[in-house]
């Protein structure tokens, strides 16, 4: 048990190093900085001295190992183009991307679920081949233009929703919530929608693929020849067993919505860490890029690290030593 | 549907207009100011933010001209020496008296290593104080344009900066943020009430500022608040959808929309900032491209060729939908220099042009890299697409290298291009800025290698000349040499526009900074 985790963890360490090094490397591609922090009016012997000051002109290796020696200690330095530790700035940025993510989250769910069992259940009728036809819309439409699509229809011609910002926040200590006011509700709305929609038909086709497959099963064969009811059937026990995929499929994506809202909030101007992202590859803000990747690797690392525990919990053949296994099978 | 709605709008606008909220202006553009701190950074979005809070010695009217600000009044008193009478009575935001001490604590600050403002006031060797209300600033030589240069150098309350540890702008070095960078406490217009970078910036009225009725009419806009939007489309549809009533930077595609739109408004000006290509004339061989006879454009009729090639009101008509003005010289209406005979272009005639390049020996072209930004100028990329297909009528091969600003420049500081695009804006407002930059063989953005012993004479002359006449023959002088040198392509000054609601006046300045002290609701 002790050296599996500690195998899991040694791995997990040595993935963030790699992808710590592969975009720090990518950096010297992303432009120069100084020439957006200083005016036209600067002198080169003022750009040398600003970059001497940014430790730009150390060798590669070197700046990488500080790099890596203050990520350690939780210090990302000083963003060059908001002039603030990043470690404080994507604290303040993480509620808007985590709360817009959870919404997306909760609505993709509640309404791809229900929907996959129906077309699953009702695979002729016409109200589920309506809806995996839109479905194949929502998988294909890019994010940005299904964004614009709702900003144009609700925000510029009906006037309903906002087409921009987070509305008003309300900050409970370092906390900053949309969910306490009605304009953070209201703002909410399309930015999720556009997040979720790519998730929603996912799991509306993927519910609706496993209801096929396990209706199919002979257990609920027999379940009908006990006489139970279809609601029982249905979500007693077809749903049941379709949910373990799912599960699983949504957990893993929970890790990509949050590195892939960025698409969603830069249509929305949604303040998160996405848009934190963008501007900063922008700007070539080394900082803000290089912790941001940093985090989203820590993200995925450590779902997966939970996952592969999850397993062991889950599945009592990996707690048994490989030894005595072999032992009980000769 | 359509109608229904904006009558919907029309109708909440007017409920609105009743209001009190009438009097907020909401407004965004692209990119946040960097920071709040005056010298640190001297970037156009950041001094528009500053410009509100903090005032200058002299300040520019919507117009550009140089009116009194903090200095009622300034004159030379001998040939290196300005002086400057304050004006009395006047308060910072926190309620600190401004004198004669705050003017040396920021010029001393502006001066400082880590202030990106130091070649503003390189020129100053010392500022003293005379009395509480008079200072004198001593040149290191005659500066007759120090006036025009110093109305950049924003004024803070020295006890203010002292009690807050920010003697100087920020310092990467310590990863700290300093006070300043989301504190402001100045004698401006308006009061910094919150600053959420990227995020919201507000600033109410300052009832007290000494300009309401002197320098100009009290504003009856009490509250203005800046979001930046980064996504354009996303901009221009808070701006029909009514949520915002100014977006600076929409983009050129949307303005029909916009002016279509009942209740919105665009203004349109010449902005200062002209956009050219450059030619290295000075490199033996070409960098990215192998040309028989080495580099081409060390012959003056290749590059009048490559001026007659390019058909700019093709350029203006389609690639910018009639939004420029086609460039004889590389500044633009506006700056002290500029005469409308110096803006004629050389005519576009593809047939002298390929004539020019056979006299030149090069009667089948040859092939040469253009180096481009994408997301720096007006439709950058799009110019430089439409030039490849111009010059390619006369034989030249162009390979369009089209990348970020923030590659491009440093590539050209590098010395890496041979022909590349650049835009030139001139805050000082003074023909000189130009050629110490761009034209000087020292100048530290001149990558053409043009390098006439006449034009460094002259440029260094003019800016120890005081004699308007005499400095006004050397500008023409230089602007003719540099000119008929066609070591810069000249193409077009950028045109600015703004979109605002029909309510709203706000008198559109040339250098692309808003002022909202001058703006009024209807």
């Amino acid at each position: 048990m002790v050296s599996y985790v500690i195998r899991r963890l040694l791995q997990a360490a040595l993935v963030m190093l790699v992808v710590a090094f592969v975009s720090f490397s990518l950096f010297r591609f992303a432009g120069d900085p100084v020439n957006n922090m200083v005016g036209q009016e600067a002198t080169q012997a003022d750009r040398q001295a600003l970059r001497d000051r940014l430790g730009l002109n150390d060798p590669f290796p070197i700046q990488f190992a500080n790099f890596v020696i203050d990520a350690l200690q939780g210090e990302f330095g000083i963003s060059y183009r908001l002039q603030r530790p990043v470690e404080d700035l994507i604290v303040e940025r993480m509620p808007a991307t985590l709360e817009l993510v959870a919404v997306s989250a909760v609505l993709a769910l509640i309404t791809g679920i229900p929907l996959g069992v129906y077309c699953g259940i009702h695979r002729e009728s016409w109200i589920s081949r309506t809806l995996l036809t839109l479905s194949l819309v929502g998988v294909s439409l890019p994010t940005f233009v299904i964004g614009i699509l709702l900003i144009y229809l609700f925000s510029v011609q009906m006037l309903w929703l906002p087409s921009f910002g987070r509305g008003e926040v309300v900050q409970l200590g370092w906390w900053s919530t949309g969910f306490l006011t009605v304009s953070g509700w209201h703002a909410l709305i399309l930015p999720s929608i556009t997040l979720s929609l790519f998730q929603l038909t996912l799991i509306l086709r993927l519910v609706r693929s496993e209801m096929l497959e396990v209706m199919r099963t002979d257990y609920i064969k027999f379940a009908r020849a006990r006489g139970l009811s279809d609601r029982a059937i249905n979500f007693g026990h077809a749903l049941k067993n379709t949910l373990v995929p799912v599960i699983t499929i949504v957990g893993l994506n929970i890790g990509s919505l949050i590195a892939f809202s960025i698409i969603t909030e830069t249509v929305f101007n949604w303040p998160g860490m996405g848009l934190l992202f963008i501007k900063a590859v922008q700007f070539a803000d080394v900082p803000i890029m290089a912790a941001y990747l940093t985090m989203v690797a820590f993200v995925f690392v450590s779902i997966n690290l939970m996952v592969d525990l999850l397993y062991y919990a889950v599945d009592p053949r990996l707690k048994v030593d490989k030894g005595a296994a072999v032992g009980r099978l000769s | 549907m359509r109608q229904v709605a904006y009558a919907v709008g029309l109708a909440a606008a007017v409920a609105f207009a009743g209001g009190a909220s009438a009097k907020t202006l909401n407004w965004a553009s692209q990119g946040d100011a960097l920071t709040m701190d005056p010298h640190a950074q001297n970037e156009g979005p950041t001094g528009t933010m500053s410009a509100q809070v903090y005032d200058t010695l002299i300040l520019r009217d919507s117009k550009l001209a140089k009116i009194p600000g903090l200095a009622v009044s300034w004159k030379p008193v001998e040939a290196a020496v300005w002086e400057f009478k304050l004006r009395e009575n006047v308060k910072f935001h926190e309620g600190q008296a401004f004198n004669a001490d705050d003017v040396v604590f920021s010029f001393q600050r502006a001066l400082s290593e880590t202030s990106d403002f130091k070649n503003y006031v390189n020129s100053i060797e010392t500022v003293d104080k005379v009395d509480d209300f008079t200072v004198r600033i001593t040149t290191k030589g005659p500066n007759p344009i120090l006036p025009d240069q110093i109305s950049s150098i924003r004024i803070m309350d020295k006890e203010w900066s002292e009690q807050h540890g920010v003697q100087v702008p920020q310092n990467y070095k310590e990863k700290e943020e300093t006070y300043a960078v989301r504190n402001a406490n100045g004698t401006g217009p308006f009061v910094l009430t919150k600053r959420d970078p990227d995020i919201e910036t507000r600033m109410k009225l300052n009832e007290s500022w000494w300009g309401w009725g002197v320098s100009d009419p009290k504003t009856n806009v009490t509250e203005v608040i800046y979001r930046p939007i980064a996504n354009p489309a996303t901009r221009v549809a808070a701006l029909l959808s009514g949520e915002l009533d100014f977006v600076l930077d929409p983009p050129l595609q949307d303005l029909a929309r916009i002016k279509a739109t009942p209740g919105l408004k665009v203004e349109e000006i010449n902005q200062i900032r002209t956009i050219f290509y450059g030619l290295d004339t000075g490199a033996e061989k070409l960098r990215h491209t192998e040309v028989e006879g080495g580099n081409p454009f060390r012959n003056p009729k290749v590059r009048e060729a490559m001026y007659r090639a390019i058909d700019i009101d093709t350029i203006r008509k389609k690639t910018m939908r009639g939004l420029s003005f086609p460039a004889g010289i590389i500044t633009s209406p506006g700056v002290h220099g500029y005469t409308e005979a110096l803006d004629q272009r050389l005519g576009y005639d593809p047939d002298a042009a390929r004539k020019l390049l056979a006299d030149a020996g090069y009667p089948n072209g040859f092939k040469v890299q253009l180096d481009c930004p994408n997301d720096r100028y007006n439709n950058d990329e799009a110019i430089c697409q439409a030039t490849v297909g111009m010059l390619a009528r006369i034989g030249i091969e162009v390979s369009l290298n089209a990348r970020s600003k923030s590659i491009h420049f440093k590539s050209l500081q590098n010395k890496e291009s041979d022909f590349y695009m650049l835009g030139w804006g001139v805050p000082t407002l003074d023909s000189h800025y130009v050629f110490s930059y761009l034209a000087a063989s020292k100048g530290s953005w001149n990558f053409t290698g043009l390098s006439d012993a006449r034009l460094d004479e002259l440029t260094t002359q003019m800016e120890t000349e005081t004699d308007a006449a005499k400095r006004d023959a050397m500008i023409q002088e230089a602007w003719e040499i540099l000119k008929t040198s066609n070591a810069y392509l000249p193409l077009h000054h950028q045109v600015i526009a703004w979109g605002l609601k029909d309510g709203l006046t706000l008198p559109i300045v040339p250098n692309d900074s808003p002022q909202f002290r001058t703006a009024q609701w209807k």
